[in-house]
């Protein structure tokens, strides 16, 4: 099933696309002592495009957005960035670059302009055009009531857009969303998403992680799924979900011996079958089938949806919680 | 505006009291030294403390701070702007809170009615340095300090020697045996005899060998808190 997507993928990337990516990664690999964070990653972002990097705690996401950041030294491969190469031309490159950080870094002193204000001097950006683009941001992200309040003051929704709001002050093509949204309540975290459409639809490139699928959903239009610092399958969103995990879910009970039953049963269909514990078992439409209508017409307690992308992340890193 | 003011407060009071306690209490019991009071004999040498005092906290504990809870490095290395910019970025902000103390100091002390000389103007880029140096001296532990704990060491084990062994309370020259030249390469030592020799006017060559060393001490630290810095920002 992989190397279906892989080969295709292949396809695409060789595909006619004449204007240069974003970003390309070859090869990437970093290790700390014996352990390799990332391992052997390949990536590459198209123009235009939002790539969401998806894999449980540890699995080198957050590595990874730093290595393109310069803030870790791979061990062997090759970052480029707009073309260039990361190595000669890291400042040039983080100049055109914006980026959301998971934790909150917002000088907790200062007031939420000159916040901005600050940030855009370090892109050595000129005084009035730095004021400039902050009250724009202001107004952009519903922040311009709180222009003049000290950050210690605010909610996480409006720190997190002040930092959604920062990392646009230089105007980047690139922009990387590490958990953008994280921790906020579903109207803040509305607000955020719309923005980004907003920016995306204005060209903006955007490399995105999160563990909110459904974030992933609207918002990107690539998936690449890490586990253990290595890519284990990438597509877009709705390709990946149904080439991988099918169409259609069906969640229902069935003891050790009914699941048995319901695999010889179910034999010639193109279906798969997971224990997911409690008793539970899922099954993925990958077609439908009449023994699969005649399960559906039983009397049986059952439950039947579209499959998500929370499907096939769960199946493919496993639905144990892991210690990181 | 609050945190300039705690801080100055905090980093001016020690010196301030010494000179307090130990020139106006101490040193009417005490006979001249060098051909000076007991009090302005200590007052240049508490101008010098000063400066170590505030830049070494500030790149300690103020440092460590945007470090670790604050994350602002991490912000600030999001954009443009490189580690040794950053490094060097925060020492001089050291050394500029360390340059406002001993400044404030200066300023005071005529207030104990010790009148420096007009050559005490030269000790201004002196001071600026020193504060380049303890700033370095800070930014070396907090780029290996895994907790505010660890300053301890610092402030316990350099710091603080430094500052009670420096000259600053007893001359140097009436120390004999072979702890002289280790008093003697103390880094604050050097800033302590200039700025004495600079506020009453008593200039000497050896003075120039003091700035020497000094600037000699602050290149070789300032390097090492840049080094330490990449090597603890980058992995």
């Amino acid at each position: 099933m992989i190397t279906a997507i892989q080969e295709r993928e292949a396809h695409t990337d060789t595909g006619q696309s004449y204007e240069k990516p974003v970003l390309v990664i070859q090869g990437l690999v970093k290790a700390f002592g014996n352990r390799r964070a990332i391992d052997g990653l390949d990536l590459i972002l198209e123009r235009g495009s939002c790539l969401a990097l998806l894999g449980p705690n540890g699995a080198g996401k957050t590595t990874t957005i730093r290595a393109i950041l310069g803030l870790v030294r791979p061990t062997s491969g090759s970052i480029a960035v707009f073309g260039l190469d990361h190595n000669t031309n890291l400042a040039a490159i983080k100049a055109r670059i914006g980026v959301v950080p998971q934790m909150d870094n917002l000088d907790p002193d200062l007031t939420v302009l000159e916040n901005l204000l600050v940030y855009a001097s370090y892109f050595r950006m000129d005084r009035s055009l730095a004021r400039e683009r902050a009250e724009e941001l202001l107004d952009f992200l519903a922040l311009r009531n709180r222009r003049d309040e000290i950050i210690q003051n605010l909610s996480g929704g409006q720190r997190r857009r002040i930092l959604l709001a920062r990392s646009l002050i230089n105007r980047p093509e690139l922009l990387i969303l590490d958990e953008p949204t994280v921790g906020l309540d579903p109207q803040a975290r509305f607000l955020i998403w719309e923005r980004l459409l907003n920016l995306q639809a204005k060209g903006t490139t955007m490399l995105l992680t999160s563990h909110y699928m459904e974030e992933v959903s609207r918002l990107s239009s690539q998936v690449v799924i890490m586990e253990q610092g290595k890519k284990i399958a990438s597509g877009s969103p709705d390709e990946i979900v149904s080439s991988m995990i099918g169409t259609e879910v069906i969640e229902m009970e069935a003891s050790d011996l009914e699941l048995e039953r319901l695999r010889e049963k179910l034999q010639g269909c193109h279906v798969s079958l997971e224990p997911v514990g409690n008793g539970k078992i899922f099954i993925y439409v990958h077609e439908e089938c009449s023994e699969i209508r005649e399960l559906l017409s039983s009397s049986r307690r059952l439950l039947k949806r579209p499959a998500t992308l929370e499907d096939l992340f769960l199946r493919l890193t496993g639905r144990d919680l892991r210690e990181s | 505006m609050k945190h300039v003011q705690a801080s100055l407060i905090g980093n001016l009071g020690q010196p301030f009291l010494f000179l307090l306690a130990m020139g106006f209490g101490l040193g009417r019991t005490i006979p001249e030294i060098e051909g000076l009071t007991y009090l302005q004999f200590i007052a240049p040498g508490l101008v010098a403390s000063a400066v170590m005092y505030s830049a070494a906290f500030e790149a300690t504990y103020g440092s460590y701070t945007r470090l670790s809870t604050q994350g602002t490095f991490d912000g600030i290395l999001m954009t443009p702007v490189n580690v040794s910019q950053l490094a060097m970025g925060e020492i001089l902000w050291g050394a500029t809170k360390g340059l406002i103390s001993g400044l404030i100091m200066l300023a005071a002390m005529p207030l104990f009615g010790v009148i420096p000389s007009l050559w005490i103007v030269l000790v201004i880029p002196v001071l600026m340095i020193a504060g380049i140096l303890f700033a370095s001296m800070g930014i070396v532990m907090t780029a290996t300090a895994s907790n505010y704990e660890y300053f301890n060491y610092f402030t316990s084990l350099l710091i603080t020697p430094f500052f009670l062994f420096s000259g600053i309370f007893f001359s140097l020259s009436s120390i004999q045996g072979p702890v002289a030249p280790v008093l003697r390469c103390l880094p604050l030592t050097g800033v302590v005899n200039i700025s004495r020799g600079l506020a009453y006017g008593r200039l000497s060559s050896d003075l120039l060998f003091d700035l020497l060393f000094l600037l000699g001490y602050t290149l070789l630290f300032l390097l090492l808190a840049i080094r330490l810095m990449e090597r603890r920002l980058v992995q």
